[in-house]
């Protein structure tokens, strides 16, 4: 076979370990100071334009030209975009929230009925990329391990994007549709990300080879508890091959179920089977993933268990 | 109490600490030229064409070179040759020449303006390359011949070590045990990335070089012979390095580039290289395969042991030659009695990164294999493996031991005492037994912990010389110059103590100068553990010849002997009249030419010391783990670690801690989390520390240290053993036993790095146990 | 693709508070700001070891937050106040925990020194009565490849314990 350089003309793709480059190609820089002039600028750049907010994931992507914006679009300052509100009963996450305001949010809202949210913060890489990368930014760049993608996933968040014509509402189900896919479109801008209903007892549970390292499955769980049994449950897996998906087969089979450790054991190993289907199909399949998926569904299905019951405590570890 | 043997805090800190390290890539040169190298994409090809009218006729860029502008460069020479093996077919050229043998192989040059400028140009290099077939597991490369080695075999040599009638003794054994089991591919990573800068003065014609380190005499020599200047007109610069182990400091291909093309373009020319081309382009090491078969009578003594192992050592050879087969295969027996020995080491040649020495090379494969080797065997013979240790270990009457076998061209001479009873001390300090009890205790609670530990010897104090000079100026200011280099490890701080202490002041009162191959005109370098002990001994005789030059101008001055002066806080004084005498500086402005040359001395205060050395001198010790084994995830935790270590004599305890905590952690790294993978087109799959995973703080547990100075070593006047590798010998082997026990497994781990994945693998293995071999 | 010519035409003013001093530069877009630091302003004690974000070597306070400027162009901080390794010793004095890391040996090689130096500060001022396992874990988010963390550790916590 032949070899033969393949001049990068803004598309992707590399030419494998020896040409790792890590400094940035050129770009043009660009501040709008509204959503609609970021929107705006979009258009103007006919797609060749990236969004930058915090930097965390899409700097190391460009230093190593994976990623070849001719522009980038910095809305870090954009006003109005980065909070954390209660709704009804629900909490809006603006898309420019650092991981670092809701892991030291002090709202009781956020720490009681959403507490799920800063305590999945401190698996996020480590402070000083918590103190930068944002919310959004998470769930554009839609990695499959992302604990906010895991997150929205789980709790049917909507999310909403503007566009040059409309602002629209996607929800988490339909977001995210491969690794570092989404349903938005070029010419959109992710600005907030709606929790509808409080995660009273959620879990999230991951494994990564050293703390903060990008994970290579996570899992996470939400359950309600009526005289002592499920009444409802939520179950989601993600890292790898794939993106965050609901588990319904695990769902099932923890409705009307007393949680106890036969019950989480059987909803991982449900969770297992269909990790192992989704990653066969995106030809990662293997033996030791399946089997973290199993093991960590079932840890977080009990762990959400025993705060229902009221007799667990929210592990970080 | 003296300045020897003290913790004195390190000369070096402040510096450090207020961000004034002298790091190569803090030289920036006005007009200088950024570097940056154009490497292969592929694993093995043939290079048709190598197109660089693209990238010249980038704005800012000034200039493109391949291997044609270096036909008259030779290839780069081995350092470390070990007779008997003619490696010269394997040698690698500054630039690709007519085929690459691995992804990150330097092909092309760019010279630009600005380092940005450089990667964008060096994009637009335009590689034509015919692929070939590659080769990515030794054993079954061997008995390749590639067109690029134009004839040659894969398999570069065999190293040979041995003894005694090992046959025979296999024979006669009462057991015999065959473990097999391998080393991951990984290396030290310095945080630091390589870098070099050069400039031609052209009125001086002097070449000065930042950024050298290592070996920077030995480095200048052979640069003046492939670029053909003269010795004395290269300058290597005094230099910070953000740690060496072994890896940094050796002549890679980029060390002839930036020299050559600084001569050729008339201007400076910097290279720093990024983390990804460190992780492809320089040195990897430790990826070994062994089959061990152990040889035991009927008390489980044993009577012999051979070794057969399999090396891939990469696409080319380099200054390293053979040396890492070599200390493999003669370091292998370690501390035991051991009647006949035979270890094979084939090295392979193949289309990975290319391979040199790693902190303790070839000792940490070796400890490892021959220590997990053992916790089988005591499994096979159904003895408990710290009694199989203890029944085996090299005993008080059997040391000083001479291992029939040579390393680095000198008599194998284990100088320690009793390893025996250090076992016993090291035992104690650890507690080992209680971390036994409680690993027994929580395994039949359910949970998968274990405990192992793996004795080791290593080597220090490599001869055959170093240099140092010690000079007082009529200001009284002292400094010393030695042949080795800084690294990080503390080096200066121990050369001062060392002055210091001879001539009674404080050692932040020395000014230490090294790797300054202007000041000092030849030094045998920094690496083996041998700076301390070989260098330090150089200072020491250097600074009692200033002293006992001093005594003697002194005495003529006041008329006493000589004899009857001492050394008190800088002054030559009479013994018991402190007032009766001389300052350092009254002493060296005494030391004027004329007078000098009339005493039949050099002018100045001056003292030189070179210590010729033999033999090398043999630290040891124990390392001890207790880990816990995730059974949902298969990730390893080390709960407990110690190191039992003989030093013979810290000249800084609290250096010598650092050097094994420190050792220890890339030790860990090895056996749980670091590992070079490639895919099977060669590529390679670790190009980030993402990938390439480092232990974090989170991931090691609080390292005891237990430092013994029961044994002085015999063959220098410091005593010292050095320290610089001990940390990390005996990490694969402690941890390696210490899942086994917590897996119990019947066979061994099969091969390091534990990665969870693996361990997953292994626990599967154990919930269905097979037939035992 | 974008080439170094177009880069004259997309040069960026921007004004940088560092270590209390104001300075106004133009810069290309591209260039970090850990390059901006080392080559611009000399102040070369910020290290950069991998230019990925993942040692943690190029740590510096942003706003008195600790991040990478390997991972920051330099154009993203206009108007932000930046804090090096510079500015930790006073008139040259070694600040209290300079000096406890060179008592408790927390530097060998010195070139993570400045990161961690750094992002200790940041942790000693949000987190002044850490634990031991606390720092261990906060100290995680950088690289050290010669001490094995021990030195930084004890160092740290003799700071926390006071």
């Amino acid at each position: 076979m032949n070899y033969r350089t393949r001049t990068q003309l803004g598309g992707h793709g590399r030419d494998g370990g020896g040409r790792e480059p890590v400094k940035s190609p050129p770009f043009a820089y660009l501040r709008p100071r509204t959503v609609g002039e970021a929107v705006t600028l979009l258009v103007a750049n006919a797609g060749t334009a990236k969004i930058l907010a915090g930097g965390q994931s899409l700097v190391p992507l460009m230093h190593r030209r994976l990623v070849r914006p001719r522009a980038l679009i910095d809305v870090i300052r954009l006003p109005d975009l980065r909070h954390l509100t209660k709704d009804g009963d629900g909490l809006r996450v603006g898309a420019l929230t650092r991981h670092r305001d809701v892991e030291v949010s002090s709202d009781p809202w956020v720490t009681g009925s959403f507490g799920i949210l800063p305590a999945a913060a401190t698996w996020i890489g480590s402070h000083p990329i918590r103190t930068r990368g944002t919310f959004g930014g998470s769930l554009v760049h839609a990695d499959p391990g992302s604990e906010w993608c895991l997150l929205a996933v789980l709790l049917d968040a909507e999310i909403v994007v503007t566009g040059p014509d409309r602002t629209r509402v996607i929800a988490a189900a339909d977001f995210f549709l491969g690794p570092h896919r989404t349903a938005m479109s070029w010419d959109e801008l992710l600005v907030e990300v709606r929790f509808p209903s409080p995660a009273l007892h959620a879990a999230l549970q991951e494994f990564a080879a050293r703390p903060g390292d990008p994970a290579v499955v996570t899992a996470a769980a939400a359950v309600e508890l009526t005289d002592g049994r499920v009444s409802s449950a939520r179950v989601a897996v993600g890292g790898g091959a794939s993106p965050p998906v609901r588990v319904p087969e695990a769902e099932d089979i923890l409705l009307g179920a007393v949680p106890t450790g036969a019950a989480c054991a059987a909803a991982g190993a449900r969770v297992a089977t269909a990790v192992g289907a989704l990653h066969a199909v995106a030809g990662d399949g293997d033996g030791y993933r399946r089997e973290l998926a199993r093991s960590l569904t079932a840890r977080a299905v009990a762990q959400a268990a025993a705060s229902a019951l009221g007799n667990g405590h929210r592990e970080e570890a | 109490m003296g300045v020897i043997g003290r913790s004195v805090r390190r000369l070096e800190d402040e510096r450090l600490l207020l961000g004034r390290g002298r790091f190569c890539d803090n030289v920036d040169l006005p007009g200088q030229l950024w570097m940056r190298v154009v490497r292969s994409p592929v694993a093995h090809a043939r290079i048709r064409r190598v197109g660089t009218v693209a990238a010249v006729a980038q704005p800012g860029v000034a200039r493109v070179v391949t291997a044609d502008d270096f036909e008259t460069v030779p290839r780069i020479p081995v350092r470390q040759v070990v007779p008997g093996h003619d490696l010269s077919p394997y040698l690698q050229p500054a630039l690709a020449c007519g085929f690459v043998r691995y992804v990150g192989e330097p092909v092309a040059a760019v010279l630009a303006e600005d380092p940005y400028v450089a990667e964008d140009a060096a994009e637009l290099v335009d590689l034509d390359l015919a692929e070939l077939p590659v080769a990515l597991d030794a054993q079954s490369a061997a008995e390749q011949r590639p067109e690029s080695w134009r004839g040659s075999r894969c398999h570069a040599t065999t190293v040979e070590i041995g003894y005694g009638d090992v046959d025979r003794a296999f024979a006669a054994a009462a057991h015999v045990v065959a473990v097999d089991v391998a080393v991951g591919r990984h290396g030290g990573t310095p945080l630091e990335p390589r870098g070099l800068v050069a400039e031609h003065d052209p009125v001086s014609k002097r070449l000065t070089i930042w950024g050298a380190t290592k070996v920077p005499h030995w480095n200048r020599r052979v640069l003046a012979g492939m670029l053909g200047v003269a010795e004395h007109r290269i300058h290597m610069r005094e230099t910070d390095a953000g740690g060496g182990f072994g890896v940094r400091g050796e002549i890679y291909p980029e060390d002839v580039l930036v020299p050559y093309l600084a001569l050729l373009t008339g201007r400076p020319v910097k290279w720093i290289e990024d983390r990804a081309e460190h992780l492809v382009a320089a040195n990897h090491s430790r990826q070994q395969t062994h089959r061990i078969e152990l040889a035991f009578d009927r008390d489980c003594r044993l009577v012999g042991l051979r070794d057969e192992v399999w090396q891939d050592n990469g696409g080319y050879i380099r200054t390293h030659g053979a040396a890492v087969g070599m200390l493999t295969a003669t370091m292998l027996p370690g501390p035991y009695r051991l009647p006949a020995y035979r270890t094979s080491v084939h090295v392979v040649t193949t289309n990975k990164t290319p391979c040199g020495t790693y902190r303790a090379p070839g000792r940490y494969e070796g400890t490892f294999v021959r220590e997990h080797a053992l916790d089988v065997s005591a499994t096979r013979l159904g003895i408990d493996p710290v009694e199989l240790r203890r029944r085996n270990l090299l005993d008080d009457a059997e040391l000083p031991h001479r291992r029939p076998v040579v390393i680095y061209e000198t008599p194998l001479v284990l100088d320690g005492k009793d390893y025996v009873a250090h076992f016993d001390k090291a035992l104690a300090a650890a507690g080992y037994q209680a971390w036994r009890d409680e690993a027994r205790a929580a395994r039949a609670a359910g949970r998968l912990v274990g405990a192992g530990c793996a004795f080791f010897v290593e080597k220090a104090g490599l001869g055959p010389y170093d240099n140092a000079v010690v000079d007082v100026d009529s200001t009284g200011a002292v400094r010393v110059a030695m042949g080795g280099t800084n690294v990080g490890q503390g080096i200066e701080t121990v050369m001062a103590q060392i002055v210091a202490e001879a001539l009674d002041i404080e050692p932040a009162a020395v000014t230490v100068v090294l790797s300054d191959t202007d000041l000092l005109a030849d030094g045998t370098g920094t690496w083996a553990s041998r700076s301390t002990v070989v260098g330090g001994s150089a200072v020491k005789l250097a600074v009692d010849e200033v002293v006992r030059k001093a005594k003697l101008v002194t005495g003529e001055l006041i008329e006493v002997s000589p004899d009857d002066l001492v050394v008190e806080q800088g002054r030559f004084v009479v013994a018991g009249s402190p007032d009766e005498g001389f300052s350092l500086a009254e002493v060296a402005r005494a030391c004027d030419a004329v007078s000098n040359v009339r005493r039949g001395l050099e002018p100045g205060l001056v003292g030189r010391g070179t210590f010729v050395v033999d033999v090398m001198t043999y630290p040891y010790g124990v390392h001890f783990a207790q880990v816990e084994v995730d059974a949902a995830t298969a990730h390893v935790r080390v709960l407990r670690y110690c190191i039992a270590y003989e030093i013979g004599r810290a000249i800084n305890p609290m250096l010598v801690r650092g050097q094994l905590v420190g050792g220890a952690a890339q030790g860990i790294g090895g056996a749980l989390l670091e590992e070079f993978r490639y895919d099977k087109r060669g590529q390679p799959l670790c190009t980030t520390f993402a990938d390439y995973t480092w232990p974090r703080a989170a991931d090691l547990p609080e390292i005891q240290v237990a430092v013994f100075e029961d044994a002085p070593a015999p063959d220098n006047p410091l005593g010292a053993r050095g320290a610089g590798e001990g940390g990390t010998t005996g990490c694969g082997g402690a941890i390696a036993n210490a899942v086994r026990d917590a897996l119990q497994l019947a066979d061994g781990v099969g091969a390091l790095p534990l990665r969870p994945d693996r361990v997953w693998e292994l626990l599967q293995r154990a919930s269905r146990p097979g037939p035992v071999e | 693709m974008t080439t170094s010519s177009d880069l004259a035409e997309t040069a960026v003013s921007v004004v940088l508070e560092v270590n209390g001093e104001r300075h106004q530069l133009t810069v290309h877009p591209r260039r970090t700001l850990a390059d901006l630091l080392r080559h611009d302003l000399g102040l070369v004690g910020t290290q950069v070891g991998c230019e990925q974000g993942t040692c943690g070597t190029c740590t510096v306070l942003v706003d008195g937050e600790p991040a990478r400027s390997c991972l920051i162009f330099a154009v993203q901080v206009d108007g932000e106040r930046v804090e090096t390794v510079e500015s930790l010793a006073a008139g040259g004095e070694l600040s209290a925990l300079q000096r406890v890391f060179s008592e408790l040996h927390a530097v060998q090689c010195g070139f993570c020194t400045p990161g961690f130096l750094v992002l200790a500060t940041a942790l000693l001022r949000n987190e002044p009565r850490a634990d031991r396992q606390r720092i261990r874990a906060e100290l995680s988010a950088n690289l050290c490849r010669c001490t094995g963390y021990a030195g930084i550790v004890d160092a740290v916590e003799s700071l926390t314990r006071s």
